[in-house]
């Protein structure tokens, strides 16, 4: 189906299921009980699951295919949002205009760091894509306020001379971002006993937009060029000498992944439109490379997974204060409930970059292959239980 | 001209910074082929040596003054050190002034304990992953780590002061002919730059002239046969590790009282300490020192009001910048050598 | 297609019990059931706590958190009530916000515009937060402000010290309680006259951005217009650690005083370098030489030791005041706690309180009805003397405080002490002045 194979259809059905019911799937837990700390099914989060999904996705392309590893690669992303927010500022509310303008923007911006940082190999290569986009944060904060709004970040205001549209509302709001007409922030709220779950259309937009990111990557992987870019990895001298010029198709590549990332900036703008600089600072480049080791560099599904993993930690676990933790474990009697809150107090809250730091290790430790070897083995394990049982091989391939 | 000397001075000093810190991560790197992204975090654990120290020394026990009165107007508990009470406040108020020179007697073991630790216990096991591994292990090291300061001392910086005789600040511009007050640099901070000198010369020495340090360099140029030969190389660079660890910490004690440490230095340092080691080349323990002095001067004289005048925000940008030119006209860094870290 | 973007966790207590027992799931559009974004349907009504939790603010963000939770237990009844006794306003009874029990939520702002206006909206869209608060810089929270005016809920800013933030960024949903740079320019300005004289040469070091800018602004116009002399102005990255190299500069300058236009680890670092390098002990011009540190604050004072001794600067509020609202909050503070509060955790428990008491004053929570209730609103007791909250702009307008490095502090707590409290008049300006000018505040929203 679609020009893939059976495995390939299957993941990707799997996939778009999963995203496609993702305010059930993500709201488990009925909205009034204790463990409804949990539920991630809400829109803001949903939106964020996806949009970073595609920039795992797309700098997956990049490391994943052809090991080279860019540690800059929030700059596109960053690139992508402010042009995204100042085609709302300039031109129209509408969405398109404003994404499609993001992916080329973040395209050129990519064309031109990846044809110079590509004279370079290896770690020297991962330094020149650092030095290019902490020189942009840089200068975003600072100098180049007046494009950017520095520290505050970019975002709109009553007085911006929209073209196609109006400054303002009749009541004296800031219009919300649309697609002709459809808004962006809109959402329907089903309640279904004591479970309720969102549906939003600027997460539908997302969800749709990522299956179609998705969709391009898998054709990648399994093409000709996806070929080439796996040799450059596996042996980059060797194809050289077989007369190849490698640089074009890494070039490519950073290229198209630099639009992936692009694409997740204009997105991440047209759900909020706001582009903060720190979206470009070295640690935003860090955090997709870990949400890629993490889930799985060169799989299909483990950037994806990696992504989702990461802002779970950072939106859900941050929320939970010593309030939370005294109400979860109120039933126990008063001196083991304060020293079961004691105890997990350190890992919640303010402290959720250690649980997420010990996580890494965790994972790196004892699943080389990162999140999707976990599932592999789960798969495994299921699987020699049932050994009668004819199903397809394992969901992902990893690149080597 | 003044205004040079001092801006000379100011860059010969971060860059002992940056060198020290380059310095073993180049170790790291260049024997053990680790990237090691926790480098920055065992700078801060140094610094944090410095402040664990001299909060030992502090520790007090608590008597009541009833004349006086806290700020909810309870009578106000006065704190005396015990190093005070045994030793008389004259040489327990001294052990209390000079506890961050005092810290790097403190910090050695430490430091190479801990380096020994991480190695065994955890680095060794990704000598053979990919480095994104590595990188993914060791970040995660660093979060850990820090959290784990931030737990205890919290996130806002600590003062470590100087000793007070180290304090004051030198009228440096007399010894070269100049006005009276012309050029004045802190003593610490020249302190700070002649301890890097002796740390970094002694590393090389003993790289140089002991048996020891013959083998580890031998096993960084070719690990293979070193070990062909019968010679346990992986104990060598087990210590090796330790000797990085203690460097990087050595530089964090001798830092805190320049900048009061956080829970975050480390990672304000690893980013650049990374671009420091591969502007050098990697695998060269020169290129990495030679390049931490070059940024940091670089770094120095772009912030002067006559260039930021001329290229405005230069100075936010000049470290990346001079990555990537001398990156692009020197292929491997100012002293790389072919084929390290280069796929 | 309906237009809300909430959860109404209320409004689901009540869905469940009209639908007990029905399996068939009801689906209906949150717009037709609710007249403004996240209304309280139940018997209790949640605030969004929003500070940094991680990061170099992360201690403030935790002495915030301190002062809500104080704040919460004041409004439910709890505690020795605070500053709830001392207030000017009687509306509040100590039975929660209109009857109803005051619930939290908290999430981290990272520092950081774009975590915190996630976490912002996962208080509004799952948690059903009704109001907003906090924040620890001004980048924060003049993002955080922008999405409550379009989610339709109130802002109650914590920490922030920028001109913009009531100014070219003003919201018709927020409102800031803290003072800004122009009154810290306005107060400083006379104590700098008095003691250092009008014949001065000053030097600024500012970090390079926003809220740097706007403060080196209006300490430049204040001191300019005590007839002192601007040498340089000189812009430090934020990412900076070092700064001996901006302050080696100083020395010959010709400069007889250095304004640090920085605040957090910037201006520990940049203080502390700036003693190292021997500036207290400095003679020009024949005078001493001197540093100003417009914008203090007690906890980051601490990060730079002994170096804060006898430096100048301003605060929006002290633990050592000594009127009753003042003793009030610092006692219940204190007996909780164990030490006494910042001015971050004054600030945004005073926040939380006159939030409540628009509340009980407007009958509603609706957020329309309280910014009415809370423009022009003029109160006391809340340790600021006589303070309005102008309808203008959403400023408090207060007495501002000049303090400077205690000498022999007395405890770990006792660094500043108040060298004068310059009164509202003096730092109020015009709705339309120069530095606040190009912002609209818009109309109110109240989502839904």
């Amino acid at each position: 189906m679609l020009g893939l194979n059976k495995k390939d259809t299957t993941l990707l059905i799997i996939v778009a299921a999963l995203t496609l019911l993702a305010p059930f799937i993500l709201n488990p837990f009925p909205a009034d009980s204790a463990l409804a700390q949990f539920n991630a099914g809400y829109p803001d989060l949903m939106q964020r699951f996806v949009i970073f999904g595609i920039f795992a996705i797309g700098f997956n392309i990049l490391f994943g295919l052809t090991g080279y590893l860019s540690f800059g690669h929030a700059a596109f992303l960053g690139v992508g949002s402010y042009s995204a927010v100042w085609m709302f500022k300039l031109l129209s509310m509408n969405v398109i205009p404003a994404i499609i303008l993001s992916v080329i923007v973040a395209g050129l911006f990519a064309l031109l760091i990846g044809f110079i940082s590509l004279r370079r190999s290896g770690i020297y290569f991962s330094i020149l894509t650092l030095a290019f986009a902490q020189m942009s944060f840089n200068l975003a904060y600072s100098v180049l306020t007046p494009i950017t709004n520095g520290e505050t970040g970019l975002q709109l205001t009553l007085n911006d001379p929209r073209i196609l549209g109006v400054s303002a509302t009749a009541d004296g709001s800031i219009p919300v971002t649309n697609l002709f007409g459809i808004e962006m922030r809109g959402t329907y709220e089903m309640v279904a006993g004591p479970w309720s779950f969102q549906f939003n259309t600027g997460y539908y937009l997302c969800a749709i937009i990522m299956l179609l990111a998705f969709y391009l990557a898998v054709r990648i992987f399994r093409s000709p060029f996806g070929m080439m870019l796996r040799a450059i990895k596996s042996n980059n001298t060797r194809m050289s000498y077989t007369g190849l010029n490698a640089r074009p198709y890494a070039l490519a590549a950073f290229v198209i992944s630099g639009m992936y990332a692009g694409l997740a900036g204009g997105l991440m703008a047209s759900m909020d439109p706001l582009a903060g600089a720190e979206r470009m600072q070295w640690t935003a480049s860090g955090e997709v490379v870990l949400m890629t080791i993490l889930g799985g560099a060169g799989t299909l599904i483990g950037p994806v997974l990696g992504a989702g993993f990461i802002k779970y930690f950072e939106n859900i676990f941050s929320k939970i204060n010593d309030n939370v933790l005294h109400s979860w474990f109120s039933f126990m009697p008063d001196g083991l409930e304060d020293a079961m809150v004691a105890l997990v107090y350190p890992f919640i809250g303010k402290g959720w970059h250690l649980t997420l730091g010990i996580l890494f290790m965790l994972v790196v430790i004892f699943l080389p292959g990162g999140l999707v070897e976990g599932g592999q083995r789960i798969m495994r394990a299921f699987k020699r239980r049932k050994p009668d049982e004819t199903s397809s091989e394992t969901t992902t391939e990893p690149a080597e | 001209m003044d205004a040079i000397i001092l801006q000379i001075l100011n860059g010969l000093d971060k860059g002992s910074a940056y060198a020290l810190i380059a310095l073993g991560l180049t170790l790291i790197f260049g024997t053990l082929g680790v990237v090691n992204f926790a480098h920055g975090a065992l700078f801060m654990i140094g610094a944090f040596c410095a402040v664990t120290l001299s909060k030992i020394l502090t520790l007090s026990f608590e008597t009541v003054d009833e004349t006086r009165t806290d700020f909810l107007g309870n009578p106000l508990k006065v704190k005396t050190p015990y190093v005070e009470a045994w030793f008389g406040p004259e040489t327990g108020g001294m052990l209390i002034d000079w506890a961050v020179p005092l810290a790097i007697l403190f910090s050695i073991p430490i430091m190479i304990g801990i380096g020994f630790i991480m190695e065994r216990g955890l680095i060794k096991h990704f000598y053979k992953r990919p480095h994104a591994d590595q990188i993914l292990v060791t970040f995660g090291l660093a979060i850990v780590l820090q959290e784990v300061i931030k737990y205890f001392y919290g996130a806002n910086p600590i003062p470590t002061p100087a000793p007070d005789a180290l304090t004051g600040s030198f009228d440096f511009g007399v010894l070269l002919g100049f006005d009276p007050n012309a050029v004045i640099y802190p003593y610490w901070r020249l302190v700070y730059f002649v301890f890097a000198a002796i740390v970094i010369g002694a590393v090389f020495a003993f790289l140089q002239f002991t048996t020891f340090g013959m083998v580890v360099r031998a096993g960084m140029a070719d690990r293979e046969t070193v070990g062909l030969l019968g010679i346990n190389i992986d104990r060598r660079f087990t210590i090796m590790f330790g000797i990085a660890a203690a460097v990087a910490g050595l530089a964090g004690v001798m830092y805190a009282p320049i900048n009061s440490p956080n829970y975050h230095m480390g990672m304000d340092f690893l980013v650049l300490s990374f671009v420091v080691v591969v502007v050098g080349g990697m695998g060269s323990l020169p290129g990495a020192v030679l390049a931490g002095f070059l940024l940091g001067v670089l770094e120095s004289f772009a912030s002067m009001n006559e260039i930021k005048s001329i290229i405005p925000g230069i100075d936010q940008i000049i470290i990346y910048l001079v990555a990537i030119i001398i990156l692009l006209t020197r292929p491997r860094g100012l002293m790389g050598r072919k084929g390290v870290m280069e796929d | 297609m309906s237009k809300s973007n909430l959860t109404r966790r209320g409004l689901l207590k009540t869905s469940v019990v009209a639908g007990a027992g029905v399996a068939l799931p009801t689906i209906f559009t949150a717009s037709s059931a609710a007249a403004f974004t996240n209304e309280p349907t139940g018997g209790s009504v949640t605030l969004g706590f929003n500070v940094p939790q991680t990061g170099p603010y992360a201690d403030e963000g935790a002495d915030e958190l301190r002062a809500y939770e104080l704040a919460v237990e004041h409004l439910n009844g709890g505690g020795d009530g605070g500053m709830m006794n001392t207030f000017s306003s009687n509306a509040l009874q100590g039975n929660g916000i209109l009857g109803k029990k005051v619930e939290f939520v908290t999430g981290d702002t990272q520092t950081k515009s774009d975590a915190a206006r996630a976490s912002a909206k996962s208080m509004i869209e799952k948690d059903g937060a009704i109001m907003i608060t906090g924040g620890s810089s001004s980048g924060v929270a003049v993002a955080v402000q922008g999405l409550c005016q379009e989610a339709g809920v109130i802002f109650m800013a914590g920490l922030t010290h920028s001109n913009d933030t009531t100014g070219k960024d003003k919201k018709a949903n927020g409102f800031r309680h803290f003072f800004n740079a122009y009154m810290s320019g306005a107060a400083l300005a006379p104590v700098l006259e008095k003691l250092y004289g009008s014949d001065r040469k000053a030097y600024h070091l500012t970090a390079d951005y926003t809220w740097g800018w706007t403060q080196e602004e209006s300490i430049v116009a204040s001191t300019e217009a005590l007839g002192w002399e601007t040498v340089n102005t000189v812009k430090t990255p934020l990412a900076a650690t070092d700064f001996s190299s901006y302050i080696a500069p100083v020395l010959n300058s010709g400069a007889d005083v250095l304004v640090l236009n920085h605040y957090g680890g910037n201006m520990v670092n940049s203080l502390t370098n700036a003693v190292q390098f021997g500036l207290r002990e400095k003679q020009v011009n024949g005078k001493n030489f001197e540093i100003v540190v417009p914008l203090y604050s007690r906890l980051m004072a601490k990060g730079a030791g002994e170096n804060v001794k006898g430096i100048h600067g301003s605060t929006n509020w002290h633990w050592s005041l000594q009127d009753d609202a003042s003793k009030a909050f610092v006692k219940s503070f204190g007996e909780k706690y164990g030490f006494p509060p910042s001015q971050a955790a004054h600030t945004v428990y005073c926040q939380t309180l006159l939030y409540a008491d628009a509340c009980e004053r407007a009958g509603t929570f609706n957020p329309c009805g309280v910014a009415e209730a809370l423009e022009g609103f003029e109160f006391d007791g809340l340790g600021n003397g006589k303070t309005l909250y102008r309808a203008d702009d959403h400023q408090c307008f207060k007495d501002v405080l000049v303090v400077r490095g205690k000498e022999n502090p007395t405890s770990e707590f006792d660094l500043l002490e108040v060298v004068e409290v310059t009164p509202a008049a003096q730092v109020t300006y015009e709705p339309d002045h120069p530095m606040f000018a190009g912002g609209n505040l818009g109309s109110c929203n109240a989502g839904a």
